[in-house]
């Protein structure tokens, strides 16, 4: 435990060199398989690549967008042509060529007259090998599902019964045609095109994603949950989700995502928007399980997102929790800006490396209203060659009185080649503030694989169960159903066997 | 052969290149406990660690078979299975792991080795009862992580229970005693005698005769410098106890 306020301090631990077998099954175990690498074969319309502001037009054409929605776009290119990629992450990115991305991919519907509901089932059988059925009569009950593949939305499943509740649950086009005054009140309220060059990126050719409100006082009956599948190559995706929750309303937010097992490297640069009014609360829950590349590092998605929410009401809340598994390159800081007098931030995170995979994730917090509260518990587990960072930020501002944050951030090594780092930053400037960091790494150690063995559990048995103990405090916070799949997906991501 | 649980022929095992066991000899049948003492540094946990298969440890030379089995073939998981248990001079923390998850897994593990299905959710919890009233452990153990903030007669206790739970054919007790206080060694003893049948056999590891006025012994043997230098019945415990580690010292050291 140390009480580490230095700003900017790198807390460095690359491992030693290990001593006995069980080192090397360890090795052995954690060379994981990919089960969603499968491509559907399906007829898909893709722009030429490249971006200039007839890409935009074209996009924004295609979606049939008004005008205000094609002028943001614009503005957000314009203002992207102006920066640099960020460079201060402990990653190492390769050179992205913009112009080499295809920005639009959608899969083509087919001929014949059909009714608007219809779905390809081609795309209905992606999603059913995916785990995830839309047919409304198979649909998971308790959950609706906003299924997303490439650019577009394929299919809302519940829509019509959350209606009944005036919960708006649909795809962000739809919403911009059906609901343009909500979007157009909230869309970059929370993180502006200005935000960041993956943030402008994002507003000038963002496609499809999800759009939610919760009208006043309305407890959201079911989990709303949005999958993310990318299936074309040579494309990115740029999805965004906004998130409203009005006054004493209640939701519970999931996100899934996969992609196809490719040699080269696509990128993802989502933007997710939360705000929070008076006393409501929204708990986001994401499993991210893109395409990590293979064992030698080749291929896998480039993950670069802005997800920030807005707790603007007095007493509102907001919950992070993430399962990071998969991507090549993870660059993520879901984060709370505690406005509203009460509010509560909080940030669950497991993310886990393995092979050649870098992930730099973690939080910001920021303090402006008084009496505000977060959490963080933070748990990094690294692999292979992996280098996996914690970086947070955790800031009170000068009126915020009686502000309070505890963080904890745990970091568990599993072979001799990867790297676990973390990067806290505290910013203070009120003395009413107490702010505590608690900080430990770990490795899995041979005392105890030995001792689960003598009790008859076989090393990689042994390994999921730490493993699983270890991230247990985070994995609680996820929903149920959740929770079960993010177990099993850690298992696979460690240990080849399993799953 | 028949009726020898255990047979341990001239072993010899090394951590690090340094020799610690130097030709262990030792026969055990069902039914019969053996303690074994002898001074600090004598080969003692290094004996049932080899026995258990760490693989810190090397052997050398030498042979050990468990009901016929050759032990030294085995991984560590597989010996487990096949009825030895180890109760840890030092058992380790597995932080966020809850015991009843933890002893699941040993439990299916074992029956699946064994060509058997896994127990049922309300079948395990049920053994978890029975079990657990042995060592006097409360209801709260299920949920509590595998040894995180045990208190030492906690730990050991835990060990005892495990053993209960897995009904080894073999158990190595080693220096059980330590760090307990005498309430928590009658229980732990306690628990140790009310697992013994006809079947299984005990070996109880220890520094002192405290433990075996508890767990009475069938044969004592003393080991020294790696080798077992004496071994005797109940009596051999009480002179050391009288007499201290010296004398075998002297005797072996002016050979």
């Amino acid at each position: 435990m140390n009480n580490d306020l230095d700003k900017n301090k790198d807390n460095t631990k690359e491992n030693e060199t290990p001593r006995s077998e069980s080192r090397e099954i360890i090795d052995d175990v954690t060379s994981s398989e990919y089960k969603y690498g499968f491509v559907t074969d399906i007829d898909t319309e893709i722009i030429p690549k490249g971006i200039n502001e007839d890409v935009i037009r074209l996009i924004s054409a295609k979606k049939g967008e008004p005008e205000w929605l094609l002028e943001f776009r614009l503005k957000a290119y314009r203002h992207w042509l102006t920066l640099e990629m960020p460079d201060w992450a402990h990653l190492k990115i390769p050179p992205i060529d913009y112009q080499a991305i295809s920005y639009y991919a959608a899969p083509r519907k087919k001929e014949g007259p059909k009714s608007l509901d219809e779905v390809d089932p081609e795309l209905l059988d992606t999603f059913n090998k995916l785990g995830i059925p839309l047919e409304e009569q198979k649909a998971l009950s308790g959950m609706a599902v906003d299924a997303v593949m490439d650019s577009v939305s394929v299919k809302t499943t519940h829509k019509e019964k959350l209606a009944e509740l005036g919960v708006i649950f649909c795809s962000f086009s739809e919403a911009v045609k059906d609901y343009p005054d909500l979007v157009k009140r909230y869309l970059g309220s929370v993180v502006s095109y200005r935000d960041n060059f993956f943030a402008a990126l994002n507003s000038a050719v963002f496609s499809d994603g999800s759009f939610v409100y919760i009208p006043k006082g309305v407890r959201c009956p079911m989990e709303l949950s949005t999958y993310f599948r990318i299936n074309a190559s040579g494309t990115g995706q740029f999805e965004r989700t906004l998130i409203v929750a009005d006054d004493d309303a209640y939701v519970s937010y999931l996100e899934g995502c996969t992609a196809p097992m490719r040699d080269e490297n696509q990128l993802h640069a989502a933007i997710v928007e939360i705000v929070v009014e008076d006393r409501a609360e929204v708990k986001y829950s994401t499993v991210q399980n893109w395409y990590a590349g293979d064992k030698n590092g080749n291929g896998g998605v480039y993950n670069f997102v802005t997800k920030r929410g807005l707790c603007r009401g007095d007493h509102s809340k907001l919950s992070w929790t993430q399962v990071e598994t998969g991507s090549a390159i993870t660059w993520k800081y879901p984060s709370c800006i505690l406005a509203g007098e009460g509010s509560v931030g909080e940030f669950y995170s497991v993310a886990v490396t393995n092979n050649h995979q870098q992930a730099d994730t973690g939080t910001k917090m920021i303090h402006t209203g008084r009496n505000t509260r977060s959490t963080i518990v933070s748990k990094g587990i690294s692999a292979g060659y992996s280098q996996n960072s914690y970086r947070g930020l955790v800031k009170v501002a000068p009126n915020a009185d009686g502000c309070r944050n505890y963080t904890q951030c745990d970091s568990l090594l599993l072979s001799s080649h990867c790297g676990a780092h973390t990067f806290p930053y505290i910013d203070i400037l009120n003395d009413t503030a107490v702010v505590e960091h608690e900080a430990t790494t770990s490795k899995i150690s041979e005392d105890q694989i030995f001792y689960c063995n003598q009790r008859g559990i076989p090393t990689e048995e042994a390994i999921a169960l730490i493993v699983n103990g270890y991230a247990k405090e985070v994995m609680n916070k996820l929903p149920m159903e959740f929770a079960v799949e993010a177990q099993k997906l850690l298992q696979i991501t460690l240990e080849g066997s399993v799953g | 052969m028949d009726n020898i649980l255990l047979d341990v022929k001239n072993l010899h095992a090394e951590i690090d290149g340094k020799e610690i066991l130097k030709g262990i000899n030792l026969t055990i049948r069902p039914g019969e406990v053996h303690a074994i003492m002898g001074p600090n540094g004598s080969g003692k946990s290094t004996l049932s660690s080899v026995l258990a298969g760490n693989p810190a440890f090397t052997v050398t030379e030498g042979e050990a078979y468990l009901r016929g089995k050759n032990l030294l073939e085995l991984s560590p998981e597989d010996r487990s299975h096949e009825g030895l248990f180890l109760s840890f001079q030092y058992p380790v923390e597995i932080p966020g792991v809850s015991m009843v998850n933890f002893m699941r897994a040993a439990v299916n593990a074992k029956r699946k080795y064994l060509n058997e299905p896994a127990l049922s959710a309300s079948d395990f919890l049920k053994l978890m009862r029975q079990k657990r009233a042995i060592v006097e452990l409360d209801n709260k153990l299920a949920s509590r992580s595998v040894n995180e903030g045990f208190s030492g007669g906690e730990k050991k206790r835990n060990e005892i229970f495990q053993m209960a739970v897995l009904e080894p054919r073999l158990s190595i007790l080693d220096e059980t005693d330590s760090g307990l206080d005498i309430d928590a060694l009658r229980i732990v003893a306690g628990g140790v005698n009310k697992l013994k049948t006809s079947e299984n056999a005990t070996i109880v590891i220890t520094h002192y005769q405290r433990l075996l006025d508890y767990i009475k012994p069938d044969y004592v043997h003393i080991l020294y410098k790696g080798r077992i230098v004496h071994s005797g019945g109940p009596e051999l415990a009480l002179e050391l106890e009288e007499r201290g580690y010296d004398w075998i010292k002297k005797e072996v050291d002016n050979q």
